[in-house]
C-alpha cells in the first residue's frame, strides 16, 4: 500500500473512531429530554458521559487535522464549500462544551433546564452537521475545476448531505441509548433499552442507504460484503437487545457503523470529493495529498502516537467502568442551591 | 465581493483576529494556572497540609471553568484555516497541517483524557496516579503550545522547505528544521513565561482581596483559609516577578531574531522612519500613525537602546521604514500581480510596512502591562512580608484590577506579532536566496468561493456567542471567587486520605452537601 492510500485509510479510521466514540455522547445528550424524566435521571445521564466527552471530541479534531495534514486539497475544498453548515456545527460544539461544565456551576431549576436544553440542542446540531459534511464529501459537492464551490451558500446541502445528516443522527441516538443501557442502572436503563429496541431498525436505515448508494456508485465485491455485514449486524443488535444482552448489543451496533463506514470509504476511494458539476472535477487522493516526505513523518508519528493514545484512552474507560446509579442527593435539585 | 464596503478579505481578517485573540485569553490562563495547580497538588501529596489541598481545589476549579472555554474556542481555530483561508491551507499544506495534526495527536488527547481522569478521579484512583494525571494534562497543554507556535513561527520564518517547481508551493524537506526553528524556540519560551504571568497575577489579585476581606471581618489568621490566601499571594507574586524577568530575556532574544527576519516589524514597532546609527529606542510618540506616513511621527527617544535591542551593541545602524519599503518593493514587487486571486488588491501598490500605530502601540502595551503586573507583584510581596495583611483599599483593589494586565499584554503581543508581518501571511525567509524563498501575501490567502455575506454572518454570530460566553464565564468565576475556599473547595472524597478536618458548614452556616456531590460540583 502506498502512503497516500495508507493515509486515506487512516483518515477513514479517525472519522469512524470519532463517530463511534462521540456518537454515544451525542446520543446520550440528544436523549436527555426523552429518557431523563427527572432531574436525577438527567444528572445520571450526564454523569455517564462526563469524563469521556472531551476525549471523544479530540477524535474530531484529530480527524479534521489529519485531513488537513495529509490532504490539504481535500480540507481546502470541503470546508469552504460547506462554510455555513460547518460554522453551525462549531456553534453547536461550542455551546455544548461550555454547557457540560457550566450546568454544574450554579444550581437553580431554570439554570439546569437551560443548560440541559443547550446540551441537547448543541449535540443535535453537531451530529446533523457533521453527518451532512460526511455525506457530502462521499456523495458529492458542487465544486469546479479549482475546487471552488459553485452556486450559493447552501448549494452544498443537497440530498447527500441530508442523507448523511439523518444517518449520523440515527446511529448516534441508538448508540447513545445502548451506551446508557450498558452504563447506568435503574429507570434510565430500562427506558434506554426500550428506546433501542423500538428504534434501532429504523435508525439504521439511512446509514445503510448511504453505504448502499456509495457501493452501487463506486463499489467492489469487497464493499458489497461489507455492506451485508452492516445489514446483518443491525439484526444481531436488535435480537441482542431483545434478549437483554446489553454488551453484545452495543458491540453489534458498533459493527453496524464500522462496516458501513468501511463500505462508504472503501467504495469512494480514491475520490475524496466527487464533484456534482462534472466528474472531471472530482478531487482525488492524488490531487489532494501532501508530499511523500511529509506523509512519512506523519506515519512515524502516528505509528508511535496512536497506540499510546488508544492505550491510555482504553485505560480511562476501564477506570470509569463501574455502572452508575442515580444518586439520591440529586432527587431534589432545589436543595443544591449554593449560596452566592 | 463587498458588504458594507468590506470585502471578504477584511471580514475574514477581523474574524481570525477576534476569534484568535479571544482563544488566547483562555490559553495563557490554562497553561499558567495548570502548572501552578499541579505544583499545589504535588505539595499536598507530599506534605498532607490541608491548605495545599484547598488551594488545589479552589484554583483547580477556576482552571477547569476556564479550560472548557479554551476547548470550545480552540475548535473554531482548528476549522478556520479551511473555512475562510482555504488558499492559505492549500499553499502551506505540506508543512502546516502536519503540525496541527501532531498537536491533536500528541497533545490534545493527553490534555483531555487525563484532565477527565483528574476531575473524576478524586478518590477513585491511587493518590499518586491521580496527581500524575494532572501533570500529564498540564504537559499536554505545554506540548500543544509548542506545536502550534512551531506552526505559527514557520509562517513568520519559513525554514526546512524548498519551492516546488510544479506548483510554486513549499515542499517540506527538513522536518527537524521546522521543529527547531529559532523563531519557534524563542516564541515558545516567551509565550510560556508570559502565561505564567497571567496565572501569577490572578493568584495575587484574588488572594490579596480575600486576605483583606477576612481581616476586615475580624477572622483569625489561625484559620486554614488565611494560610490558603497568603500562600497564594506569595506564590503568585514570586512567579510573576520571575516570569517577568524571563519575558524580558526571551523577548530580547525574539527582538534580535525579528531584526534579522522581519526588519520592517522592528522599525515599525519603533516608528523608526530613517535609518539610524546608533539607533534610539522610542518611549512615546505623537503624530498621524494611521496614515502610515512615517515622517509625521515625532517621538521621545532614548539613544542607543534600539541598537542594543537589535544587535546587542550600542552603535549599529537600524534601518528605517522608508529604506526597507524600497528594498522590499524592489525584490517582491511594487504592486500586487494583476490576478483575480488577489481580489480587490490586484494591481494595487503594496505597502510593506504594517500599520504603524498598531505595531508601535501594541509593542509598548505588551511591555508596559507586563511591567505593571510585575510592579503589582512586588507590591503584593512587600505588603505581605512577615505575615502582614494589607488593608489599603487602593492597593488591594488595584491588584485585583491588575489581574487583567497580563491578559492585555498577551493579546497585544500577538497582535503585534501577527499584524507586524503584514502584508505577508508567510513571510519570506531572508536567510535563503531570493529565488528559493517562499512567501505568500495575506491578500491571496482567503477562500475564493465564499461570499462576504457568509463570512460576515459567521463573524457576527461568533462575536455574539463569544460575547455571551464571556459574560457568563466572568459571572461564574466572580461568584465562585467571592465564595472563597469554604464553598467551592471540597472535602477530600472517600478513598483518599482525608485532608482538612475543617468545619462542616459554609461561610453562612448552610450545611455542606453530600460528599459525593462535592466531587461533581468540582467536576463539571
Ligand atoms: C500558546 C499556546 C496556544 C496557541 C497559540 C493556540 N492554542 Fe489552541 N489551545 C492551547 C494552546 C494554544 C491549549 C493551552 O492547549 C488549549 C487552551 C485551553 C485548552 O483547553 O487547551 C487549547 C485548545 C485548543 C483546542 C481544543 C483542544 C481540546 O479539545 O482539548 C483546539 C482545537 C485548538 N486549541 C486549536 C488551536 C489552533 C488551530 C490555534 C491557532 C490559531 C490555536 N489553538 C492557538
Ligand atoms: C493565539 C495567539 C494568536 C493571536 C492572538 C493571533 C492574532 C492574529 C491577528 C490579530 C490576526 C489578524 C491580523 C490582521 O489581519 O492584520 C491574525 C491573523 C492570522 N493568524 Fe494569528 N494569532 C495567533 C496565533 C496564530 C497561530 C498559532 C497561527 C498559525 C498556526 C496563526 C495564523 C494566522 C493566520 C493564518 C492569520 C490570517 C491572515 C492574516 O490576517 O494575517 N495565528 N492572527
Ligand atoms: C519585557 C520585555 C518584553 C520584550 C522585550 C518582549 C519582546 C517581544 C517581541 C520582540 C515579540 C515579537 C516576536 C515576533 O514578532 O517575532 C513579542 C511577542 C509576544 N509577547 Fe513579548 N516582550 C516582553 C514582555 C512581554 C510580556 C510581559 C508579555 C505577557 C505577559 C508578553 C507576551 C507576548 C506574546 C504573547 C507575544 C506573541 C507570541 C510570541 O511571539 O511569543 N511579552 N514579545
Amino acid at each position: 500500500m502506498d502512503l497516500q492510500t495508507l493515509w486515506f485509510a487512516a483518515v477513514a479510521v479517525l472519522w469512524t473512531g470519532f463517530l463511534l466514540l462521540e456518537g454515544f455522547d451525542f446520543g446520550v445528550a440528544a436523549l436527555l429530554p426523552m429518557l431523563g424524566r427527572r432531574p436525577a435521571d438527567r444528572h445520571l445521564m450526564l454523569r455517564s458521559i462526563g469524563p469521556l466527552w472531551d476525549g471523544n471530541e479530540v477524535w474530531l479534531i484529530t480527524a479534521a487535522g489529519a485531513v488537513f495534514a495529509a490532504f490539504p486539497g481535500w480540507y481546502a475544498t470541503w470546508l469552504p464549500a460547506l462554510y455555513l453548515p460547518f460554522v453551525l456545527v462549531l456553534f453547536g460544539l461550542i455551546v455544548r462544551a461550555v454547557a457540560f461544565e457550566w450546568r454544574h456551576s450554579h444550581h437553580t431549576e431554570a439554570w439546569d433546564a437551560t443548560w440541559t436544553r443547550i446540551i441537547t440542542g448543541g449535540s443535535l446540531i453537531a451530529a446533523l452537521g457533521i453527518g451532512a459534511a460526511l455525506g457530502a464529501t462521499t456523495l458529492g459537492l458542487p465544486v469546479d475545476a479549482d475546487g471552488t464551490r459553485v452556486g450559493g451558500a447552501f448549494s452544498g446541502l443537497s440530498w447527500p448531505a441530508l442523507l448523511g445528516a439523518v444517518a449520523v443522527l440515527g446511529f448516534s441516538l441508538v448508540h447513545g441509548a445502548l451506551f446508557l443501557a450498558l452504563k447506568v442502572d435503574g429507570d434510565v436503563r430500562m427506558r434506554a433499552r426500550a428506546f433501542a429496541l423500538r428504534w434501532s431498525p429504523v435508525a439504521a436505515l439511512p446509514l445503510l442507504a448511504w453505504a448502499g448508494i456509495t457501493h452501487l456508485r463506486y463499489g467492489t465485491p469487497v464493499t458489497a460484503v461489507l455492506w451485508l455485514v452492516a445489514a446483518l449486524a443491525v439484526g444481531v443488535a436488535w435480537t441482542r437487545i431483545r434478549l437483554d444482552r446489553e454488551g453484545p448489543a452495543f458491540a453489534a451496533w458498533a459493527v453496524v457503523l464500522v462496516a458501513s463506514a468501511a463500505t462508504i470509504f472503501g467504495a469512494a476511494y480514491p475520490v475524496v470529493i466527487p464533484s456534482t458539476v462534472d466528474v472531471a472535477f472530482d478531487v482525488t487522493v492524488a490531487d489532494a495529498s501532501v508530499s511523500d516526505y511529509t506523509l512519512t513523518i506523519m506515519t512515524w508519528a502516528a505509528g508511535v502516537g496512536l497506540p499510546v493514545v488508544l492505550g491510555y484512552q482504553t485505560w480511562t474507560y476501564w477506570v470509569f467502568r463501574k455502572r452508575l446509579t442515580a444518586d439520591p442527593v440529586h432527587e431534589e435539585p432545589a436543595d443544591r442551591v449554593v449560596p452566592a | 465581493m463587498d458588504v458594507l464596503g468590506l470585502d471578504t478579505l477584511d471580514i475574514a481578517r477581523w474574524q481570525f483576529g477576534i476569534t484568535t485573540v479571544y482563544h488566547f485569553l483562555m490559553v495563557p490562563l490554562t497553561i499558567g494556572l495548570g502548572i501552578l495547580v499541579a505544583v499545589m497538588h504535588t505539595m499536598w501529596v507530599r506534605t498532607d497540609d490541608p491548605a495545599w489541598l484547598r488551594m488545589t481545589r479552589f484554583w483547580g476549579r477556576i482552571y477547569l471553568i476556564n479550560f472548557v472555554l479554551g476547548v470550545a474556542t480552540g475548535l473554531v481555530q482548528e476549522f478556520q484555516f479551511g473555512l475562510a483561508w482555504s488558499e492559505y491551507s492549500r499553499f502551506v499544506g505540506d508543512v502546516f497541517g502536519s503540525l496541527l495534526a501532531l498537536e491533536a495527536l500528541l497533545a490534545f488527547f493527553l490534555e483531555s483524557t487525563f484532565l477527565g481522569l483528574w476531575i473524576f478521579g478524586w478518590g477513585r484512583i491511587p493518590k499518586k496516579v491521580h496527581l500524575a494525571a494532572l501533570w500529564a494534562a498540564v504537559i499536554g497543554s505545554i506540548v500543544s503550545a509548542y506545536f502550534i507556535i512551531a506552526a505559527n513561527s514557520w509562517m513568520q520564518h519559513p525554514v526546512g522547505v524548498e519551492v516546488d517547481d510544479a506548483t510554486g508551493r513549499p515542499l517540506q524537506v527538513d522536518f527537524w528544521a521546522v521543529l527547531t526553528n529559532n523563531t519557534a524556540l524563542a516564541a515558545f519560551s516567551h509565550a510560556i513565561v508570559a502565561a505564567l504571568m497571567v496565572a501569577g497575577a490572578l493568584l495575587v489579585g484574588i488572594g490579596l482581596w480575600h486576605l483583606r476581606r477576612r481581616r476586615l471581618a475580624g477572622r483569625s489568621a489561625e484559620e486554614v483559609d488565611h494560610r490558603v490566601w497568603r500562600r497564594s499571594v506569595r506564590l503568585g507574586g514570586w512567579v510573576s516577578l520571575a516570569a517577568f524577568a524571563l519575558t524580558a530575556l526571551t523577548g530580547d532574544w525574539q527582538g534580535k531574531l525579528m531584526y534579522e527576519q522581519q526588519p520592517l516589524k522592528m522599525s515599525s514597532a519603533e516608528a523608526l522612519c530613517e535609518t539610524e546609527a546608533p539607533a534610539s529606542f522610542s518611549i512615546f510618540a505623537v503624530g498621524k500613525f494611521g496614515s502610515n506616513e512615517c515622517d509625521d511621527v515625532h517621538s521621545i527617544t532614548v539613544p542607543y537602546i534600539l541598537s542594543y535591542l537589535a544587535h546587542g551593541d550600542f552603535s549599529s545602524p537600524v534601518p528605517g521604514v522608508n529604506e526597507l519599503q524600497e528594498e522590499y518593493a524592489a525584490v517582491y514587487g511594487e504592486t500586487y500581480p494583476d490576478d483575480p486571486s488577489f481580489g480587490s488588491l490586484a494591481g494595487e501598490p503594496i505597502d510593506y510596512a504594517p500599520v504603524l500605530a498598531v505595531t508601535y502601540w501594541n509593542f509598548r502595551l505588551m511591555i508596559g502591562m507586563g511591567g505593571l503586573s510585575a510592579a503589582v507583584a512586588a507590591y503584593a510581596l512587600w505588603s505581605t512580608r512577615r505575615g502582614r495583611v494589607p488593608t489599603s483599599r487602593i492597593g488591594v483593589y488595584g491588584s485585583l484590577l491588575a489581574v487583567g494586565a497580563p491578559f492585555v499584554a498577551n493579546a497585544s503581543g500577538w497582535i503585534f506579532t501577527e499584524m507586524g508581518r503584514q502584508p505577508f501571511v508567510v513571510y519570506p525567509n531572508p536567510d535563503v536566496p531570493v529565488e528559493d524563498q517562499v512567501w505568500f501575501f495575506t491578500a491571496q490567502a482567503v477562500s475564493p468561493g465564499i461570499s462576504a455575506a457568509e463570512v460576515l454572518t459567521s463573524l457576527i454570530g461568533l462575536t455574539l456567542v463569544y460575547g455571551v460566553l464571556a459574560v457568563v464565564e466572568l459571572w461564574l468565576i466572580g461568584r465562585f471567587v467571592r465564595a472563597g475556599v469554604t464553598t467551592g473547595d471540597a472535602h477530600p472524597t472517600p478513598g483518599i486520605a482525608p485532608g482538612p478536618p475543617d468545619d462542616d458548614t459554609d461561610d453562612d452556616g448552610t450545611p455542606r452537601r453530600e460528599r459525593d456531590d462535592d466531587v461533581l460540583q468540582f467536576a463539571y
